[in-house]
C-alpha cells in the first residue's frame, strides 16, 4: 500500500508553502480584493520563476514534465493561502485542455508560453445564470470565427488565450446535442474579443462578461463535435485540482477557527472549551479528512488516467466543496461578530470557498454526474 | 501512488492465502453454508479455529513468539485480516480479550499471571471480557462505584457492571473497582483480574432495543479475590485502564453486513416516488451521491493509515474520524432505505425485506453503534482535544473526594 505522495512531492509542497507564506499572506489577498489589480502580479511572477506554471507541461513544450500529482500539491498550497492568482484558469484548465486535446501545432504555439507564464489562459463555458449544457450553448463557431457572449469568465480580463465552448452545429446542420459542441481556441489579443468586469462574491479573482464578435479561432484538436466529452475530461481533472485547493482552504479556515477559539474568552473561559465549539471544529476536521482522502484517490486516478477518474473526481469535488464551504462559514461563526467585519480575514475563505464550489460546476451537478455513472455501472 | 503491496507484503499475503485455502472455505465457494447459530457450537468452532491459527502463527500476529504470537508487523496483521475476511470462519469472540484485556495483563500483571494467562488466551482456550462500564458511568467510566475492600490478603468486591460483551461465555475478566472513596475519583481505582465462573459473579443478559442480547449486566456479591490478582498498584487503576482503553478503538469492529450505495441504487430502481422509479428522483440521487462520497472517504482514509503502517510510520490522527462518520451513515442510510419501501418499511422480516433486511437491521442497530465504544459526542471531544488541541472539559468533580462529588441517583 503506497497511498501517499512521494518524498519529492512533499518537498515540493514544503517549498511552495514557504514561498506563499512569505509572499502571499492574507494582506495580499486583501490588497487584490480591495484594489484595482486583477491579480497579484508579484506572487504570480514568483510562482512562474519557481517553474510551477510548467509543472505538468511536458518538457518538449517548455514545462517541467512532472505530472498531476505535483500539480495537486501545488494546488493545496495555493488553496491554503486563498491565492489571488489565475493559476487554476491558466494551468488546471487552459493548459490542461491544450495538453490533453490540442494538435502538435497548438501545443507548440501555446504550451511553452503558458509554462513560462508569458501568457495567461482561461476557459469560457457558462452563458449566464444556469449550468452549461449542450442544449444551451449558443456561442457559435463558423468559418473560423466565434461569436457570442460568455458569462462569467474567470480571469477573463487578463487572459491571452481562451478555450471557448462553442456550438458548431449551425442552423442548417443535422448535428445537435453533444455532437454540436466543440472547443475553440481564441487568441484574445487578435481582435473580436471584448470584456466587461462583473461584480462577484470573490473580487480577489477577476471575472468578466466576455463578448466575441467574429473573433478568429480554431477548433481545439482537429475534429469538431467532440467538445462536450473533451470538456468533461478537462473538468474531471480540474475537479481534482480544485479539490486540493479546497482541502488546503479547509485546513487554513479550521486553523483560524482553532486559534481564535483558544484566544477568545467568554463567560470566563476559552470559547474553545465549550462543546458547541469543540464539536463544530471536530466536524470541520471530519469533513476536511473525508475530502482529503477522496482527493488522494482523485489524484491517483488522474495520474493513472484510471477507469474510475470520473467517479473519483466527482467524489473529490463533492467532498472538497462540502468541507471548504462548511469550514469557511463555521469559521465566521466561531469568530462571532468580529468575523463578519471587513477587517477580519474570515471573509476571504467565506468568499473563496463558495467561489470554488461554483466555478467548474456546482456540487449538485457533480452529484448527478456521479450517480449517472454509478447507475450505469450498477446496471452493467 | 498505488495500492500495491511491497515485495515483502506480497510474499506474506501469498503465504497467508495458501494457508487459508488449505484450512478454510472461501465465502464465494460457501453457498448455503453458514456459521452455527447455536452459541455453544459457535464457541466450539471459534476455539478450534483460533487454535489452528495459533499453531500457524496467525493468532496475535504482532505479539512476540515467546508469548504464542506470530512475531510479525502491524501490516502483516492487516494483510491477514484482509485475507481472512474472504473466508467463512468464526471470529469476534476473542477480540475484546486479545485486543484489550490480555494487553493489560501483559503490561501490568505479575510474571506468574502472564505465564498463566497469555498462552491459553492466544490459543482461544480461555475467553476474556472487560468489566468497566456501570449504570452510573458509561462515558464517565472513572465515576464507577463497584467497591473493593481489603480483607487480609484478599479483597471483597460488591457492585454492578453493565454493557459487558460476552460475559455469559467468558472465563476471565478484568475488573475496575473503587478501593478508596476518600480521594478524587481517578485516584481511588484499582484493577483486578477475576474468575467469571466464581459463584459470587452473576451474569444477566441485557435485552437490547433490537431484541438481541449481546451484552450483560454483571453483579458481584462478596466476590473474594486474592491480592495477587491485582493489576498495578492500589489507586493506579485509572492508569491501568488507559492501557486497556487505548486498545479499544482497535478492538471495536467495523459494521459488516450493512447495505451500501450499490444496494441503495437497486432498491431505488425497484421502488417508486409518485409512480416514477425512485432512482429518477433528485432527492434520492443526491443522497446516494453523499453516501458514496462518505463511504469512499472512509475507505481511502483507511488506506492512508495503512500506507503509514506499511512504511513503518505512525499513522496520523485521521483514523479518528471513522466511527463518527460510519455510525451515523449506517443509521441514515438504513432509515432512508426504509423510507423508499414506504409503508413496507415497517416490516422487519429478513425473508420479505430487501437486501436480506439490512436496512431495518442497520437502522435499529446503529442506534447502539453510535454509543458503543465511545458515543458520537465523546468521539468529537476526542478529536477536538487530542487532534485539534482544544481545552479539556471542565470537570467539577476532579479535585473532590469521590464520596463528596455530586452524583445522580
Amino acid at each position: 500500500m503506497n497511498f501517499d505522495f512521494s518524498d519529492d512531492q512533499k518537498m515540493l509542497k514544503e517549498q511552495v508553502r514557504k514561498f506563499l507564506a512569505d509572499k502571499c499572506p492574507m494582506s495580499v489577498t486583501r490588497r487584490v480584493l480591495e484594489g484595482d489589480e486583477p491579480y497579484a502580479k508579484d506572487v504570480w511572477k514568483g510562482l512562474v520563476e519557481m517553474g510551477l506554471t510548467g509543472t505538468a507541461i511536458p518538457e518538449e513544450f517548455g514545462g517541467l514534465g512532472l505530472g498531476p500529482l505535483e500539480l495537486c500539491v501545488v494546488a493545496e498550497e495555493l488553496g491554503r493561502v486563498v491565492a489571488p492568482v489565475p493559476f487554476s484558469s491558466s494551468i488546471y484548465l487552459a493548459a490542461e485542455a491544450i495538453r490533453l486535446f490540442g494538435t502538435q501545432k497548438q501545443k507548440e504555439t501555446w504550451l511553452p508560453k503558458l509554462a513560462a507564464g508569458e501568457i495567461i489562459g482561461t476557459v469560457a463555458i457558462s452563458e449566464g445564470l444556469h449550468a452549461a449544457h449542450p442544449g444551451n450553448i449558443e456561442t457559435a463557431f463558423a468559418g473560423g470565427k466565434v461569436s457570442g457572449v460568455k458569462q462569467p469568465v474567470t480571469d477573463g480580463s487578463i487572459a491571452d488565450v481562451v478555450i471557448v465552448a462553442v456550438n458548431t452545429g449551425g442552423p442548417n446542420s443535422q448535428k445537435e446535442g453533444e455532437q454540436a459542441i466543440s472547443l475553440a481556441i481564441v487568441d484574445a489579443k487578435a481582435g473580436g474579443v471584448s470584456t466587461e468586469e462583473v461584480r462577484t462574491i470573490d473580487p480577489s479573482r477577476d471575472n468578466v462578461t466576455m463578448t466575441f464578435k467574429d473573433a478568429p479561432a480554431e477548433i481545439l484538436g482537429d475534429k469538431q463535435g467532440e467538445g462536450w466529452s473533451q470538456l468533461s475530461r478537462i473538468l474531471d481533472g480540474a475537479a481534482v485540482l480544485f479539490a486540493f485547493e479546497q482541502v488546503g482552504g479547509s485546513e487554513a479556515a479550521l486553523e483560524m477557527a482553532r486559534e481564535y477559539a483558544l484566544e477568545r474568552y467568554a463567560f470566563g473561559r476559552q470559547i474553545g472549551s465549550y462543546q458547541a465549539i469543540k464539536h463544530k471544529l471536530a466536524d470541520m476536521y471530519v469533513k476536511k479528512e473525508l475530502a482529503k482522502s477522496n482527493s488522494y484517490y482523485g489524484a491517483m486516478m488522474l495520474n493513472d488516467e484510471g477507469s474510475e477518474l470520473t467517479e473519483a473526481a466527482s467524489a473529490s469535488r463533492i467532498a472538497g466543496s462540502d468541507a471548504y464551504v462548511f469550514a469557511a462559514q463555521e469559521n465566521v461563526q466561531t469568530h462571532g461578530g468580529i468575523g463578519y467585519t471587513w477587517e477580519s480575514d474570515c471573509q476571504f475563505h467565506y468568499r473563496r470557498a463558495k467561489f470554488l464550489a461554483l466555478t467548474i460546476g456546482a456540487p449538485i451537478q457533480w452529484k448527478e454526474k456521479l450517480v449517472s455513472r454509478l447507475e450505469a455501472k450498477n446496471a452493467a | 501512488m498505488d495500492f500495491n503491496d511491497t515485495p515483502e507484503e506480497a510474499a506474506y499475503r501469498k503465504k497467508v492465502r495458501e494457508w487459508l485455502d488449505k484450512n478454510a472455505t472461501k465465502k464465494s465457494d460457501a453457498k448455503g453454508m453458514e456459521l452455527p447459530r447455536d452459541l455453544d457450537e459457535l464457541i466450539a468452532q471459534s476455539k478450534a479455529w483460533q487454535a489452528k491459527k495459533a499453531d500457524a502463527g496467525y493468532a496475535c500476529i504482532t505479539w512476540p513468539k515467546e508469548w504464542g504470537g506470530g512475531g510479525g508487523t502491524t501490516i502483516d496483521n492487516v494483510i491477514y485480516s484482509q485475507e481472512e475476511a474472504k473466508y467463512l470462519v468464526p471470529g469476534g469472540i476473542f477480540a475484546i480479550g486479545l485486543g484489550m484485556c490480555i494487553p493489560t495483563v501483559m503490561a501490568w500483571g505479575s510474571e506468574e499471571a502472564k505465564k498463566r494467562f497469555v498462552g491459553p488466551a492466544v490459543r482461544g482456550d480461555e475467553i476474556w471480557c472487560q468489566l468497566f462500564s456501570e449504570p452510573a458511568g458509561g462515558s464517565d467510566v472513572a465515576g464507577l462505584r463497584t467497591k473493593a475492600e481489603k480483607d487480609g490478603d484478599e479483597w471483597v468486591i460488591n457492585g454492578q457492571k453493565v454493557w459487558t460483551s460476552g460475559a455469559h461465555f467468558c472465563d476471565y475478566g478484568i475488573l475496575l473497582t473503587r478501593t478508596d472513596p476518600n480521594v478524587p475519583k481517578h485516584k481511588g481505582l484499582t484493577m483486578f483480574w477475576i474468575d467469571m465462573k466464581d459463584p459470587a459473579v452473576e451474569v444477566r443478559p441485557i435485552k437490547q432495543m433490537s431484541g438481541g442480547s449481546e451484552f450483560n449486566e454483571v453483579f458481584f456479591t462478596n466476590l473474594r479475590v486474592k491480592d495477587s490478582q491485582r493489576l498495578g498498584n492500589p489507586g493506579d487503576g485509572w492508569k491501568v485502564a488507559l492501557t486497556t482503553l487505548m486498545n479499544e478503538r482497535l478492538a471495536v469492529g467495523g459494521s459488516q453486513g450493512n447495505a451500501d450505495t450499490d444496494d441503495l441504487i437497486e432498491l431505488a430502481r425497484d421502488t417508486n416516488i409518485a409512480g416514477e422509479p425512485a432512482i429518477r428522483h433528485g432527492g434520492v440521487r443526491e443522497r446516494i451521491a453523499d453516501w458514496y462520497v462518505q463511504a469512499q472517504g472512509l475507505k481511502f482514509t483507511r488506506f492512508r493509515t495503512l500506507t503509514a503502517l506499511s512504511k513503518g510510520e505512525t499513522p496520523g490522527p485521521e483514523s479518528s474520524i471513522s466511527k463518527i462518520v460510519a455510525a451515523r451513515k449506517m443509521q441514515d442510510l438504513g432509515s432512508f432505505g426504509m423510507d423508499l419501501q414506504d409503508m413496507g418499511g415497517v416490516i422487519r422480516d429478513r425473508k420479505l425485506s430487501p437486501a436480506d433486511g439490512a436496512y431495518t437491521e442497520q437502522w435499529i442497530g446503529a442506534a447502539g453503534y453510535r454509543i458503543a465504544g465511545g458515543t458520537d459526542e465523546i468521539l468529537r471531544n476526542i478529536v477536538a482535544e487530542r487532534v485539534l488541541g482544544l481545552p479539556g472539559e471542565i470537570r467539577v468533580d476532579k479535585d473532590l473526594p469521590f464520596n463528596q462529588a455530586p452524583k445522580g441517583k
